[in-house]
């Protein structure tokens, strides 16, 4: 009880004495708050995408079959399907039609694909999503949709439906067409497909299956869902990372700063200093009223800077790191970021401002503290 | 790999405690050859004032280390993601050799700085330090098992290639594998339950004693150690099995993720704090009689027992409370 009591009055007397240094003080928590701020949009909004990407990853098929020609990406048999469905454990196989489109008006890339089951366009009309609309500017309802594949070529669909922006993250470029307008569009032959999708039963086999698969079929490429969210995973994580190694750099200069900030005391706050000390405080006492200055400063400054930081991640969209964080394209995706922070998030971001300030700020504090109260106040 | 932001701030962490932990220990040094308080020499006065300094950043790295330790746990979990074959911190920790050493390295740390802080804060109950002395010898002794965490951990970081094939916490906590891991996996389910019990009793009971006669302390503190290892066999023997519902999976690292509410940290953060608190406990309790120390000493002494007993009795009310939630029947 007697030391609760005695770090009240402390944070008592420190908060009155912050309140006496106004200017000073909220400089010092204005630039803190700042690399806060930079360093928190940077983890708030990477941990967002990477929700994004979760999220969007669960509708991918859990296997993914490709034909390699030359190392690159070929297309690949309709045989192969039926191979595919002979292991056990393997469900839903299909070939999917897919590839891009390069729309030399708006200088875009549109991704087209055949869709299966219910969602096929009628022959001649195609779905699109909002981002094509937006790069073409086809804001009329009826509109029709040229496609242009060389000089004096133009072909034309009708628009049945738009993709709504709740699924921008992965419709915004999308243009899904009809199997047949597809292959004579591209001039994709017949018993071919991009690739092969297929469905795993019991997600723990799979690398069994994908085992047996290779030794079937050596010359294709398997790709598991789990390989491309760790990919997403990695990316983000690694312009994650850059992006708070460049914050780091910021913190250290801001913690050089408030080093010199603190060893460097006015007039005034050694007469206050030494004043305490005449009274009766000890060395003790002053480190520990400089410490909860500085505890208010960061937790004052963190607090700011993080709800600042939720503010232009969440509500803004991010506009200071999305280009660097998220990638970028001629069709952005306009979508909302889900609010994704964890306890760990904070802590990590507390450790990583608050702790390189205490660090850098205790050894000038105690080295006013300890002087002895005629030499400070000379 | 090293380019995540709590692998960055771990590293900064570390750094910080290896280099405050080199100035302290070049200081310990200097105490343990030269402190004498009877003494008014300047050397002996600069020590005193620079002590203030050292025992205030020494204790502030420690207390940083102590949370690094549930974030490096929560960070290899999350990771786990990113390596074939991991389901929890158990692969990543597995990935390159040094994932486990470094793990233990940390926990001997996070051990070693409660106790340290315990006896930095007695040590400022006396107006005569005290506890200067024993205090500076046990940075000497904390100071190269930091660096040794710090080295260990980089090491660790450094070699985490996503391409290599970790193996899983099933394959590591089951009774046919060989090493420690399958002989905790191993032991009886009821037995386990019975020397945990016996255990929370026994540590109980002393701690009880202790804070009623202000004696036994150091009874407590060894009785403290036990209920640690007691507690964290039971938890991989059987504890595990009924917070999965699986009478064969015994990874005590796979309670940490999020599909069992975080239970784990229910589970940890007060064993891992009683059991720091007894050792504490058991570190100063040799120093009761000293002059400045008879009067202030006992009720702090008093006040951190109670702490610790209320952690033990936390692990075993989260104990009672997994094995009542879960559907999962053992025995009968």
């Amino acid at each position: 009880m007697k030391t609760l009591r005695r770090q009240r009055a402390l944070a008592d007397y420190t908060l009155a004495a912050l309140a006496r240094r106004k200017v000073k003080n909220s400089a010092l928590v204005g630039v803190f708050s700042l690399v806060v701020f930079l360093l928190a949009s940077a983890m708030f909004f990477a941990s967002a995408l990477r929700h994004e990407a979760d999220t969007a990853l669960q509708g991918v098929p859990d296997l993914i079959v490709q034909h390699l020609s030359l190392g690159r990406q070929g297309m690949i048999s309709e045989d192969r399907i039926a191979e595919l469905e002979s292991i056990r454990g393997v469900s839903k196989v299909r070939g999917r039609l897919w590839g891009y489109y390069y729309d030399r008006v708006v200088g875009a890339n549109y991704t087209v694909m055949v869709p299966d089951g219910g969602a096929m366009p009628p022959p001649g009309q195609v779905i699109v999503g909002e981002g094509v609309l937006r790069a073409r500017g086809l804001d009329w309802e009826g509109a029709p949709l040229f496609l242009s594949r060389k000089q004096g070529d133009l072909s034309r669909f009708d628009i049945a439906k738009t993709f709504d922006s709740d699924s921008a993250l992965l419709t915004a470029d999308l243009l899904l067409m009809n199997e047949a307008d597809f292959r004579a569009f591209f001039s994709v032959p017949a018993g071919v497909y991009t690739d092969i999708a297929a469905r795993v039963r019991n997600a723990n086999e799979l690398a069994t299956i994908v085992d047996k698969a290779t030794r079937i079929m050596p010359d294709e490429r398997f790709v598991t869902r789990d390989d491309i969210a760790r990919t997403y995973m990695k990316l983000f994580d690694w312009r994650e990372g850059l992006m708070v190694a460049l914050g780091a750099m910021a913190m250290l200069a801001f913690a050089i700063f408030a080093a010199d900030k603190a060893s460097g005391l006015s007039a005034e706050e050694s007469r206050e200093i030494g004043i305490l000390k005449a009274i009766g405080w000890d060395t003790r006492d002053v480190i520990a009223m400089k410490l909860w200055e500085g505890g208010l400063v960061s937790i004052g400054a963190f607090l700011l800077g993080c709800v600042a930081a939720y503010a232009h991640v969440f509500w803004f969209g991010a506009t200071l790191f999305a280009p660097v964080l998220k990638g970028w394209a001629v069709i952005y995706p306009d979508f909302p970021l889900a609010p994704v922070i964890d306890a760990a998030q904070l802590v990590t971001l507390f450790l990583l401002t608050v702790l390189p300030y205490a660090a850098a700020t205790v050894v000038p504090v105690w080295r006013v503290a300890s002087a002895d109260p005629d030499a400070v106040m000379r | 790999m090293i380019f995540r932001t709590p692998i960055l701030t771990l590293l900064l962490v570390s750094a910080l405690a290896i280099l405050v932990a080199l100035g302290a220990a070049w200081f310990g040094q200097r105490v343990l050859r030269q402190w004498d308080l009877t003494s008014g020499s300047r050397a002996q006065l600069l020590m005193e004032r620079r002590t203030e300094l050292i025992s205030t950043l020494f204790a502030m790295v420690m207390l940083a280390e102590a949370v690094a330790l549930f974030l490096f746990v929560f960070n290899a979990d999350r990771m786990a993601a990113l390596f074939v074959g991991a389901m929890c911190a158990v692969g990543t920790l597995n990935v390159n050799p040094y994932g486990f050493p470094a793990l233990y390295a940390k926990i001997g740390v996070f051990f070693a700085a409660a106790v340290w802080l315990v006896m930095d804060h007695v040590d400022r109950l006396g107006r005569d330090y005290p506890l200067t002395r024993a205090k500076y010898a046990l940075v000497l002794a904390i100071a190269p098992l930091v660096i040794v965490a710090g080295g260990l951990e980089l090491a660790w970081y450094l070699g985490l290639k996503t391409d290599v094939i970790t193996s899983c916490c099933s394959k590591l906590f089951t009774p046919a594998n060989a090493g420690i891991s399958d002989e905790m996996a191993a032991v009886d389910p009821a037995l386990a339950l019975w020397a945990l019990a016996g255990a929370q009793v026994l540590v109980l009971a002393l701690g009880t004693f202790a804070a009623k006669t202000g004696r036994g302390h150091g009874l407590f503190a060894l009785a403290g150690a036990v209920f640690f290892a007691v507690a964290l066999t039971a938890m991989v023997s059987v504890i595990a099995l009924y917070v999965y519902e699986n009478p064969n999976h015994h990874c005590p690292f796979c309670i940490l993720k999020p599909e069992y509410g975080y239970i784990g940290y229910a589970f940890y953060i007060p064993l891992f704090g009683a059991t720091a608190l007894a050792l504490g406990l058991g570190a100063v309790a040799p120093f009761k009689r000293r002059g400045s120390l008879r009067a202030p000493l006992p009720p702090v002494l008093r006040r951190l027992t109670l702490w610790a007993m209320a952690g033990f009795a936390a692990y075993g009310a989260v104990t009672l409370y997994a094995i009542a939630r879960s559907h999962l029947i053992l025995f009968g």
